[in-house]
């Protein structure tokens, strides 16, 4: 039997506030234990919320990219449970009102293909703090420096089909709220973290199958590997006769699998009620038409004008754009005023060199050993034809290792390219010289052993010379 | 609506509030008793009236997004019954 996959995510952004959400508290990551817990993240008797108004802007600013409503009333609303993390006894969320409805967002699913994906709501809730159970033997340490973070939790409707599919859209909310400057989108330190709700149904089936949710997705990686093995999972549970348990399931990244997190689910009776603390947020239309006023070039827009202005291929464009401090580099090298109608020879350093350089020493762009304006340097270098593309390559890896601009390391290695006629003729001559045989082949009509000689001759002038000059300097020479 | 004995335990659980068996039985007369006397609010016809959220008529005040807490966390933990390295400790929560 075939399988249909059915996924739902839901994603938890930290929202990019100075202060907590309902507290003067600072939230800076990083800070040393409890220091930026205040009475109200504590959870102290007497205290009164008060909502911050940038995580408002925020959620709204989010709303209007995805095509949203936006609420013009929303209510806050108290998720119970106990856990010695969340010191009030409930979260702050929004349930019935939240302040984002509806919208919707493209994802890309292949070479200039994309897929509309359904958001069901966003809405903002405070996030609990953190309990660290390895620090201290025997009991559960807990820093309340996270409680009370503004997140804003994106729900998508089960509109995803593959683990693939669950990524992009990922991809896209990270590049999206990366774009609005609402996130940072930072997966390890957990300012995106993401649940998965899965079921699996025979292929036309349209009752959607009994679904599990998946916690602790917290790389790009692992939540492609976590899904692919929950729906095998799924798929061998059922065909072997049995069926799916409606639960919370967790991933564990170091053996490959998801096990049940059987501790929470007598715990799933929240009793949400609206928080009488919080009075409904009530939002104007000119609020609303200020932030509208305000909103940065969104992916899909820059998409479209890389492949427009720059006339990249929809693929090029979809990758460059795909972060926001990508095509922010990319354009920065573009905006060398040398390199302004080289957009192609840009991109294809980008995502060439410099992609597989910071793959390799696991570094995002923004911590490139190579900055937008010293590839700059190097590409006007080998636009204007002083080095070749291949020795290019030498000199960039000379460069990401720190050894300096492309200028400095082009005179300190004397890899200036040859494109005086008089130095590559007389470079050809020596070569024509000691390979007799050669010379008489291509005479005789061989005409592959130019290659042969081309090579010998780049060899001789240590990859220096100019490759096109060597290529019509030697038929002239041999055709004499 | 009357309540049952598992209602009773269940609620019981998520409020943390430990019962015995006896305890429980007598709870679940009063408790039906309570929940039916609140149930009366049920007959009111609310069928043109818009849901509220909050008694007041007034709407949320919004605060700006500024850092006004200073660190107080020794004062905060002097109310502690145990803390280490800044942080409060618990009985272990997790197998």
């Amino acid at each position: 039997m075939s399988w249909e996959v059915v996924i739902g995510l839901e994603v938890h952004a930290q929202l990019l506030t100075e202060s907590k959400i309902f507290s003067g508290a600072a939230t800076r990551y990083g800070a040393e234990a409890n220091t930026q817990a205040a009475l109200i993240d504590l959870g102290y008797p007497g205290v009164l919320p008060v909502l911050n108004q940038a995580a408002v802007e925020m959620a709204v600013r989010f709303g209007l990219a995805v095509d949203a409503n936006i609420s013009r009333r929303s209510v806050f609303a108290r998720k119970n449970y106990f856990y010695p993390d969340l010191p009030k006894g409930y979260q702050i969320s929004q349930y019935e009102l939240p302040v984002v409805g509806k919208g919707v967002l493209d994802i890309p699913i292949g070479e200039g293909q994309y897929k509309t994906v359904g958001i069901t709501r966003a809405h903002l809730e405070e996030d609990a703090g953190k309990s660290i159970h390895d620090a201290i033997p025997g009991q559960t340490a807990i820093d309340l420096n996270r409680a009370g973070t503004p997140l804003l939790e994106i729900v998508s409707e089960p509109d995803l089909r593959s683990a693939a599919e669950a990524v992009a859209y990922l991809r896209k909310i990270r590049a999206i709220v990366q774009y609005l400057e609402i996130c940072d989108g930072n997966m390890q330190e957990g300012s995106l973290r993401c649940d998965a709700n899965i079921s699996v149904r025979p292929q036309g089936e349209t009752k959607l199958g009994t679904r599990t949710e998946l916690k602790n997705l917290n790389s790009f990686r692992f939540i492609e590997k976590a899904i692919d093995y929950e729906v095998q999972r799924q798929i061998d549970l059922i065909e072997d006769g049995g069926e799916v348990v409606q639960e919370t399931r967790l991933y564990d990244s170091q053996r490959d699998i998801t096990r049940s997190m059987r501790s929470k689910e007598e715990a799933n009776d929240y009793r949400y009620f609206p928080d009488p603390d919080l009075l409904p947020l009530v939002i104007e239309e000119d609020f609303i038409e200020r932030v509208r006023r305000n909103l940065p070039e969104l992916p899909d827009q820059r998409r479209a004008r890389f492949e427009r202005d720059y006339q990249l291929s929809a693929y090029d464009a979809e990758v460059l754009t795909a972060t926001r401090e990508m095509a922010d580099y990319f354009e920065t090298v573009l905006g060398d005023g040398e390199l302004a109608d080289q957009p192609k020879l840009v991109a294809n350093w980008v995502m060439g060199e410099l992609t597989a350089a910071l793959n390799r020493d696991n570094l995002e762009i923004g911590a490139s050993a190579v900055e937008a304006r010293a590839l700059a340097g190097l590409l006007r270098r080998v636009h204007d034809d002083t080095i070749s593309g291949k020795l290019a390559k030498q000199v960039f890896e000379r460069m990401w290792a720190g050894e300096g601009d492309a200028d400095t390391i082009i005179e300190a290695q004397g890899l200036r390219q040859i494109t005086d006629s008089g130095a590559i003729a007389g470079i050809i001559d020596s070569v024509l010289a000691d390979n007799p045989a050669q010379v008489e082949q291509y005479k005789a009509g061989k005409q592959q052993v130019l290659g042969f000689l081309v090579g010998q001759v780049m060899k001789r002038s240590g990859g220096r010379a100019n490759p096109r000059q060597v290529n019509e300097l030697l038929r002239q020479k041999l055709t004499d | 609506m009357s309540l049952t004995a598992k209602d009773v335990v269940d609620v019981a659980r998520l409020a943390r509030l430990d019962i015995d068996a006896t305890a429980s039985e007598a709870l679940v007369g009063e408790l039906s008793r309570i929940v039916d006397f609140v149930d009366q609010l049920q007959s009111v016809a609310t069928d043109d009236i818009e849901p509220m959220a909050h008694p007041l008529q007034m709407q949320q005040r919004l605060r700006a997004d500024e850092v006004t807490e200073k660190d107080s966390r020794a004062h905060y933990q002097e109310n502690a019954p145990a803390v280490e390295d800044g942080m409060y400790l618990v009985p272990r929560v997790i197998d």
